[in-house]
């Protein structure tokens, strides 16, 4: 007989594990999905794991995609461990996208080593303004983070739908919604001749070593452990709440923004109306996949990036409809929450009683 | 003998270029790529449609669906050339940067982009479709059929395509009733059927009882219907979304040209070009015309399409005044595909301003 008994404790190995778990149970539901639709799944979970990345362009390419996963994970976590729930990094990446992309086109035509520079600060400082708006009406106004942050992901749309289909759109480009492409010294330089994996990755490792050093080795780090774990803990210990919670939103806002610094001015080079495809959501996934830990984000973004570039190949090779990678998104997300159910919970095996 | 061996060496080699050639033309792939989900109406079925007939002419063809305008892209471009596709047509504008970025790296392979204007490189060739012609059979419709001599259009973005549509249609329709006046409501979007309906909701509150469209979902023809007002479909024959609202719809229709194209590699005499197809040419076709129109009205209709077809009529004949009454086109001229290419200025009769 089966017997399921709470834990004492959550189980710190099985906090590790179940993400792995919950991969692993992602490939079995998704090679069944595949053979209910009539393909082979062993060859179908080729396409879309193996064969995406077997070469060094593929590669390359899950870097790419795995780049503003991270980097906005990575930003995430720090709200997220700390029990602010930005829904909206989105909405944050689009809008440091407008200031550094207006920023960019301000440098039209121009050369110089300063601009790069000046490009990226803006987005940086675009994102962490859009950010701020969420934190300061949940610290001074007591609103809802969740509410407000995801109402303004529609709201920074529109505005960038504004911005290039009007005041900044290409005026050789008959009224189309998009601007003029910027000026090589405003785009990210790429790493390798004939890829396009460009010098936004070092970003994210930079923000992965930063979040790694403030989460463990600082007392600020410390306190939004405590949290995340106990607001009353945290208010009983003198922790400044509100200052925290600002400054979470802004290091997420900040993160969120210079990932779309590196989609417009890496592989994009201009503003359109579609300059990411989600990440700002997708990057949710990543940041709980990845256990909010920044080596786990890590491994987390590649994951989920290859759910892109294999839905990709797997459509061109093998006409599965693309958006299957959407739904693996979903059933790693569903495993995980599910898996997380042995956190706190054990199956006992006991004899029969006679 | 020795002429013997030259003359089979030569036919042994014509036969031999034959097969090779033969071999080649069996081989030719075709990829297209989609913004949209394939789905059952709308732009992007319109073109799987286009991509059936080259099937059923014998290629092979792959598509990518959902494709977004975004930096993914230019991977899909980039994994279909490198994967033996031989031509590939791009069906949105948001492809035209990466279309001719990854067409400069894969000079072998043809790209077809559509309704863009760049053809950087010698393998990239541009087409479209004058819709503006199926226009002006809507808007002569329109002007018979309305009583409140209020029209509605649903529009989506203030570029030229729209903008010529909105005053194809237009002029249309004031010939045919000299008292209407088209109202626009910019929806700012090519799919989103919650702010379609609202816009067409809005169109019949302020006195529209005909309502056209420039955005790609059946809210639109669904409202109509709901509301006892006339639509039109849009890309495809909408009729089956709203039998009673749906007078007639204009179709795209790509697969004549996509047929003809991928021959044209098949066969190597494929070359860059700027197509501009309409009516004539059946890549607009117009659906079957409802029979709640006077019979008059239709075969009027139906002369007014093979006149535009054969030429005998054009969308834009002068005299065309813009909204303030300065002259655009003068009487017994027509407007040139210059001025058609880059149109930003509604005609008389438009009501509000171009959103800038």
């Amino acid at each position: 007989m089966i017997k399921i008994v709470k834990r004492d404790q959550p189980s710190r190995a099985i906090f590790f594990l179940t993400p792995i778990l919950a991969i692993f149970l992602t490939l079995v539901a998704g090679g069944l999905i595949f053979y209910i639709l009539g393909f082979k799944p062993f060859e179908a979970l080729k396409f879309f794991f193996i064969v995406p990345i077997a070469d060094k362009y593929g590669f390359s390419e899950l870097l790419l995609k795995a780049t503003p996963l991270c980097l906005i994970a990575i930003g995430l976590s720090f709200c997220f461990k700390s029990n602010n729930w930005n829904i909206g990094a989105e909405g944050q990446l689009t809008f440091g996208a407008i200031v550094s992309g207006g920023v960019a086109l301000l440098f039209y035509e121009q050369e110089g080593f300063y601009i790069l520079p000046i490009v990226i600060l803006a987005g940086a400082i675009g994102g962490m303004l859009y950010a701020s708006i969420p934190a300061i009406l949940k610290t001074y106004f007591n609103t809802n983070e969740i509410l407000v942050s995801l109402m303004l992901v529609y709201v920074s749309k529109l505005i960038l739908d504004y911005l290039v289909v009007g005041p900044w759109s290409n005026p050789e480009g008959f009224n189309f919604p998009e601007t003029r492409q910027f000026s090589d010294s405003a785009r990210l330089p790429l790493l390798f001749e004939g890829l396009r994996i460009h010098a936004g990755i070092f970003l994210a490792l930079a923000a992965v070593v930063i979040s790694w050093f403030v989460f463990y080795k600082t007392y600020l780090g410390f306190q939004m452990k405590v949290s995340g774990f106990s607001l009353k803990t945290a208010k009983y210990a003198g922790y400044k709440g509100k200052k925290m919670i600002i400054l979470v939103f802004l290091i997420s806002g900040a993160c969120a923004g210079l990932a779309g610094v590196g989609e417009i001015t890496g592989p994009i080079g201009q503003l359109h109306r579609e300059v990411s495809p989600d990440y700002g959501f997708t990057a949710i996934i990543v940041a709980f996949l990845g256990r909010l830990h920044p080596v786990g984000i890590i491994f987390a973004s590649l994951v989920v990036a290859i759910t892109y570039l294999g839905a990709e190949t797997a459509q061109i090779f093998m006409q599965i409809p693309k958006y299957t990678g959407q739904v693996f998104q979903g059933m790693i997300l569903f495993f995980l929450l599910a898996s997380d159910y042995l956190l706190f919970f054990k199956f006992k095996f006991i004899g029969s009683k006679k | 003998m020795h002429k013997f061996f030259i003359r089979s060496f030569v036919s042994s080699l014509v036969l031999l270029f034959t097969f090779t050639v033969a071999a080649i033309a069996k081989d030719v792939k075709a990829a297209f790529v989609y913004i949209g989900p394939t789905g059952d109406h709308g732009w992007t079925y319109q073109h799987d449609v286009g991509r059936k007939a080259v099937e059923a002419a014998g290629f092979k063809t792959t598509y990518v669906e959902g494709v977004p305008e975004s930096a993914d892209a230019e991977r899909v471009l980039r994994q279909l050339a490198n994967s033996g596709h031989d031509v590939i047509f791009t069906t949105s504008f948001g492809y035209m940067n990466p279309t001719n970025k990854v067409a400069k790296e894969f000079p072998n392979v043809k790209f077809e982009h559509a309704t863009g204007y760049k053809r950087e490189h010698p393998n990239v060739s541009t087409y479209a479709a004058r819709f503006y012609e199926g226009r002006t059979i809507l808007g002569t419709i329109a002007g018979t059929m309305t009583k409140s001599n209020v029209i509605g259009y649903v529009a989506s973005f203030p570029i030229p395509e729209v903008i010529r549509g909105i005053n194809s249609f237009t002029l249309a329709a004031q010939k045919v009733n000299p008292n209407i006046k088209t109202k626009i409501v910019w929806a700012f979007t090519w799919y989103d059927p919650g702010k379609e309906a609202e816009a067409a909701k809005a169109l019949i509150d302020q006195g529209a009882d005909v309502i056209a469209q420039h955005t790609d979902s059946t809210a639109i023809v669904q409202i109509a219907e709901k509301a006892g007002v006339y639509a039109f479909g849009q890309a495809s024959d909408m009729d089956k979304f709203a039998p009673k609202a749906v007078l007639t719809s204009v179709e795209n229709n790509w697969g004549p040209y996509y047929v003809d194209r991928v021959k044209a590699v098949a066969n190597g005499t494929w070359s860059q070009k700027d197509t501009w197809h309409g009516i004539g040419d059946g890549m607009v076709v117009i659906s079957d015309l409802d029979s709640q129109m006077p019979a008059d009205l239709r075969s009027k209709v139906k002369k007014l399409q093979a006149d535009l077809a054969s030429g005998k009529v054009h969308s834009f004949t002068g005299p065309i005044y813009d909204q303030k009454g300065n002259l655009m086109v003068a009487e017994g001229k027509t407007a040139d595909d210059g001025m058609l290419a880059g149109m930003m200025t509604y005609v008389k009769g438009v009501e509000g301003d171009i959103p800038k």
